[in-house]
């Protein structure tokens, strides 16, 4: 299956890609009215520090422990993509207890959020990916179902 | 030979278990019993439904075709009241014997119910376990209620939340002298209060009900609360009868081991009637969470259908919200603590013999799993910046090498 894989030593610390995926998933065609004056609430985040920085996304774990431990039954595994059901979540914030990545967040509601790789907005492919300028993050295949 | 399972009960336990022996075994037949009268729900919804945050068709934990599609039969309404372990059978209430080749007992809890004095005189009461309590419960409050809810543990509080804006007013009391103590120390659990308090909950704490007089607790500090509802939420007890007295070990909960199995052959246990190992402590207890029941339902599940599993990574933690404060703790509160306060958060992390052995977290919940993970895997403190962790749960402050196999490869 493709994931969203980085490289650390590429990146640039622009957070590019946290705009690219809250713009992927606002719904909107107009990045100024999607964005602009907007905190935003994207579903990977650059971390690190003045010597290295990466971003994290969900890693669409082979045996997700955020699936097995959400008390909603919100969040499921499809054709090997990790799924939110935002309508089920009542924002308990188990998954965030669990993760062990610290790829998840509340929206400003709080509702969970979380990486689907754009399968279902209307980017289609990784937003964040799409949009890196230094090809620190790729989407692809390594190894396994 | 086609492989008979059957589960006892049909909680989110029970669920993991068919998806475990499904994952290994697509033909075996597998029967579920169930007392309760409803598809798998979730359970820690109840509270959310009255509060009006979910409802009953969000309730559900699974699809609709579920059963369909996993081919479990479910006996809805039918109780087991004896394991026969001669014939391999289990006896229901009504007499029908269901022969098993594998057995798991997810039987769940019981509300525990201490005999406080003139408790029958009281017309109005519930438990709060079931969606049926909460169904009954929610027919009975009345915009000018006035709840006494028994029990400031995470049962009668996230009740207390999810009512109080349906009822005159709601009351608490608890023997203990804060609030959620099994899990919180007196600092962590006096902010919650506080909260709580804000919101317009009383509490009487370090105090507990003398004696019922109808609609009227007389409570052992001398004051006097009159009520219209009762909600009693005091504590739980494993339900463990059906393996003891079918000669299997019990403690305060079922004896299992990391693969699940009971001390009775072909029997395997999981969920909130269990007594496993912490990790984090190192002692066996009681663990009755959602994501436990469903790692060990899983785990049975994997070994009853013959397959291998192993679940040797359980520990106590919570995530609860209670009215937008969010509350996480993990592990167990032992060694050498690092506090960090504002305004709004609390942290308090606990370390001992170079590991991170539990935490506390008011507010400031972020990435939170990466402290969990440490606790589960037994990281030790020295492997990583534990400095810059300290301040904030981040993977930044794991050595690259471990970074790259995270981020890099398939986890
Ligand atoms: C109000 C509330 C809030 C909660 N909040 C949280 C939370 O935020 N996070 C969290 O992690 N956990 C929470 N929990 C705990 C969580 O719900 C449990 O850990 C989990 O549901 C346990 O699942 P289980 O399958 O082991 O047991 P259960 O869900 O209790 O299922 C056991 C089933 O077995 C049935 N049964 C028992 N005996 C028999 C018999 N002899 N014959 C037939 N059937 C039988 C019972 O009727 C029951 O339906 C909460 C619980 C409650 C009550
Ligand atoms: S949210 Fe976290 S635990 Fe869940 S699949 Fe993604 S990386 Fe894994
Ligand atoms: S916050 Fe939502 S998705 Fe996460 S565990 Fe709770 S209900 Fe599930």
């Amino acid at each position: 299956m493709k994931r969203v894989y980085v490289n650390e030593a590429w990146c640039l610390a622009c957070h590019l890609c946290e705009y690219n995926c809250a713009f992927a998933n606002s719904g909107l065609s107009d990045m100024v009215l999607a964005l602009k004056g907007k905190s935003i609430y994207p579903r990977i985040h650059v971390e690190g520090d003045e010597k290295i920085s990466y971003a994290v996304s969900c890693r669409h774990c082979e045996d997700p422990i955020c699936v097995r431990s959400c008390i909603a039954g919100a969040l499921s595994k499809e054709d090997g993509v990790i799924r939110i059901d935002r309508e089920k979540c009542v924002g308990c914030f188990t998954c965030i207890l669990v993760c062990p990545y610290g790829a998840l967040a509340p929206d400003k509601d709080g509702v969970m959020q979380k990486c689907e790789l754009c399968l279902q907005n209307s980017s289609g492919e990784p937003a964040c990916v799409k949009g890196c300028p230094n090809r620190a993050i790729v989407y692809e295949e390594r190894g396994e179902a | 030979m086609m492989k008979k399972y059957v589960i006892i009960g049909n909680g989110v336990a029970s669920a993991a278990c068919i998806e475990g022996i499904r994952s290994a075994d697509r033909d075996g037949r597998i029967t579920v019993i169930s007392e309760e009268k409803h598809e798998v729900y979730c359970r820690p919804l109840i509270s959310y439904y009255l509060e009006g945050k979910t409802d009953l068709a969000h309730m559900r934990y699974r699809s609709e075709d579920y059963y369909e599609r996993t081919g479990a039969e479910v006996l809805y309404g039918r109780k087991a009241v004896r394991i026969r372990t001669a014939d391999q059978t289990v006896e229901l209430e009504d007499g029908t014997h269901i022969p098993y080749t594998e057995l798991c007992v997810a039987a769940g809890s019981s509300p525990f119910v201490p005999p406080f004095a003139g408790l029958s005189s009281v017309k109005t009461k519930f438990s709060f376990m079931t969606l049926d309590d909460a169904l009954a419960l929610e027919k009975a409050l009345k915009p000018e209620s006035r709840v006494l809810i028994v029990g400031a543990g995470l049962i009668g509080l996230k009740c207390a939340e999810g009512i109080l804006k349906r009822v005159g007013s709601v009351t608490v009391c608890d023997l203990a002298d804060r609030v959620l103590s099994s899990i919180l120390d007196a600092d962590c659990a006096a902010l919650v209060q506080q909260h709580l308090e804000a919101q317009g909950i009383r509490f009487f704490l370090n105090d507990s009900v003398g004696h019922f007089e109808e609609n009227t607790a007389y409570m052992t500090g001398g004051a006097v609360v009159p009520f219209d509802t009762l909600v009693l939420a005091v504590g739980v007890r494993a339900n463990t009868a059906l393996l003891k007295e079918a000669g299997g070990e019990v403690g305060r909960g079922i004896v299992v081991d990391e693969r699940m199995r009971t001390s009775a052959d072909h029997i395997w246990a999981a969920g909130d009637c269990t007594e496993g190992m912490d990790s984090s402590s190192g002692r066996p207890r009681v663990i009755a969470i959602l994501p436990n029941a469903y790692m060990q339902g899983f785990t049975a599940g994997v070994n009853m259908a013959g397959e291998s599993a192993v679940f040797d990574q359980a520990i106590p933690m919570n995530s609860i919200g209670f009215f937008g404060m969010h509350v996480m703790t993990a592990g167990v509160c032992e060694g050498e603590m690092y506090e960090e306060r504002t305004a709004d958060s609390l942290k308090r992390l606990f370390m001992k013999d170079d590991l991170l052995k539990g935490f506390i977290l008011i507010g400031g919940n972020e990435r939170a799993g990466i402290y969990t993970s440490m606790i589960r895997e037994k990281t030790p403190l020295s492997s990583v910046n534990f400095d810059l962790l300290k301040q904030a749960a981040t993977t930044a402050a794991f050595p690259a090498e471990i970074r790259r196999k995270k981020f890099g490869g398939v986890v």
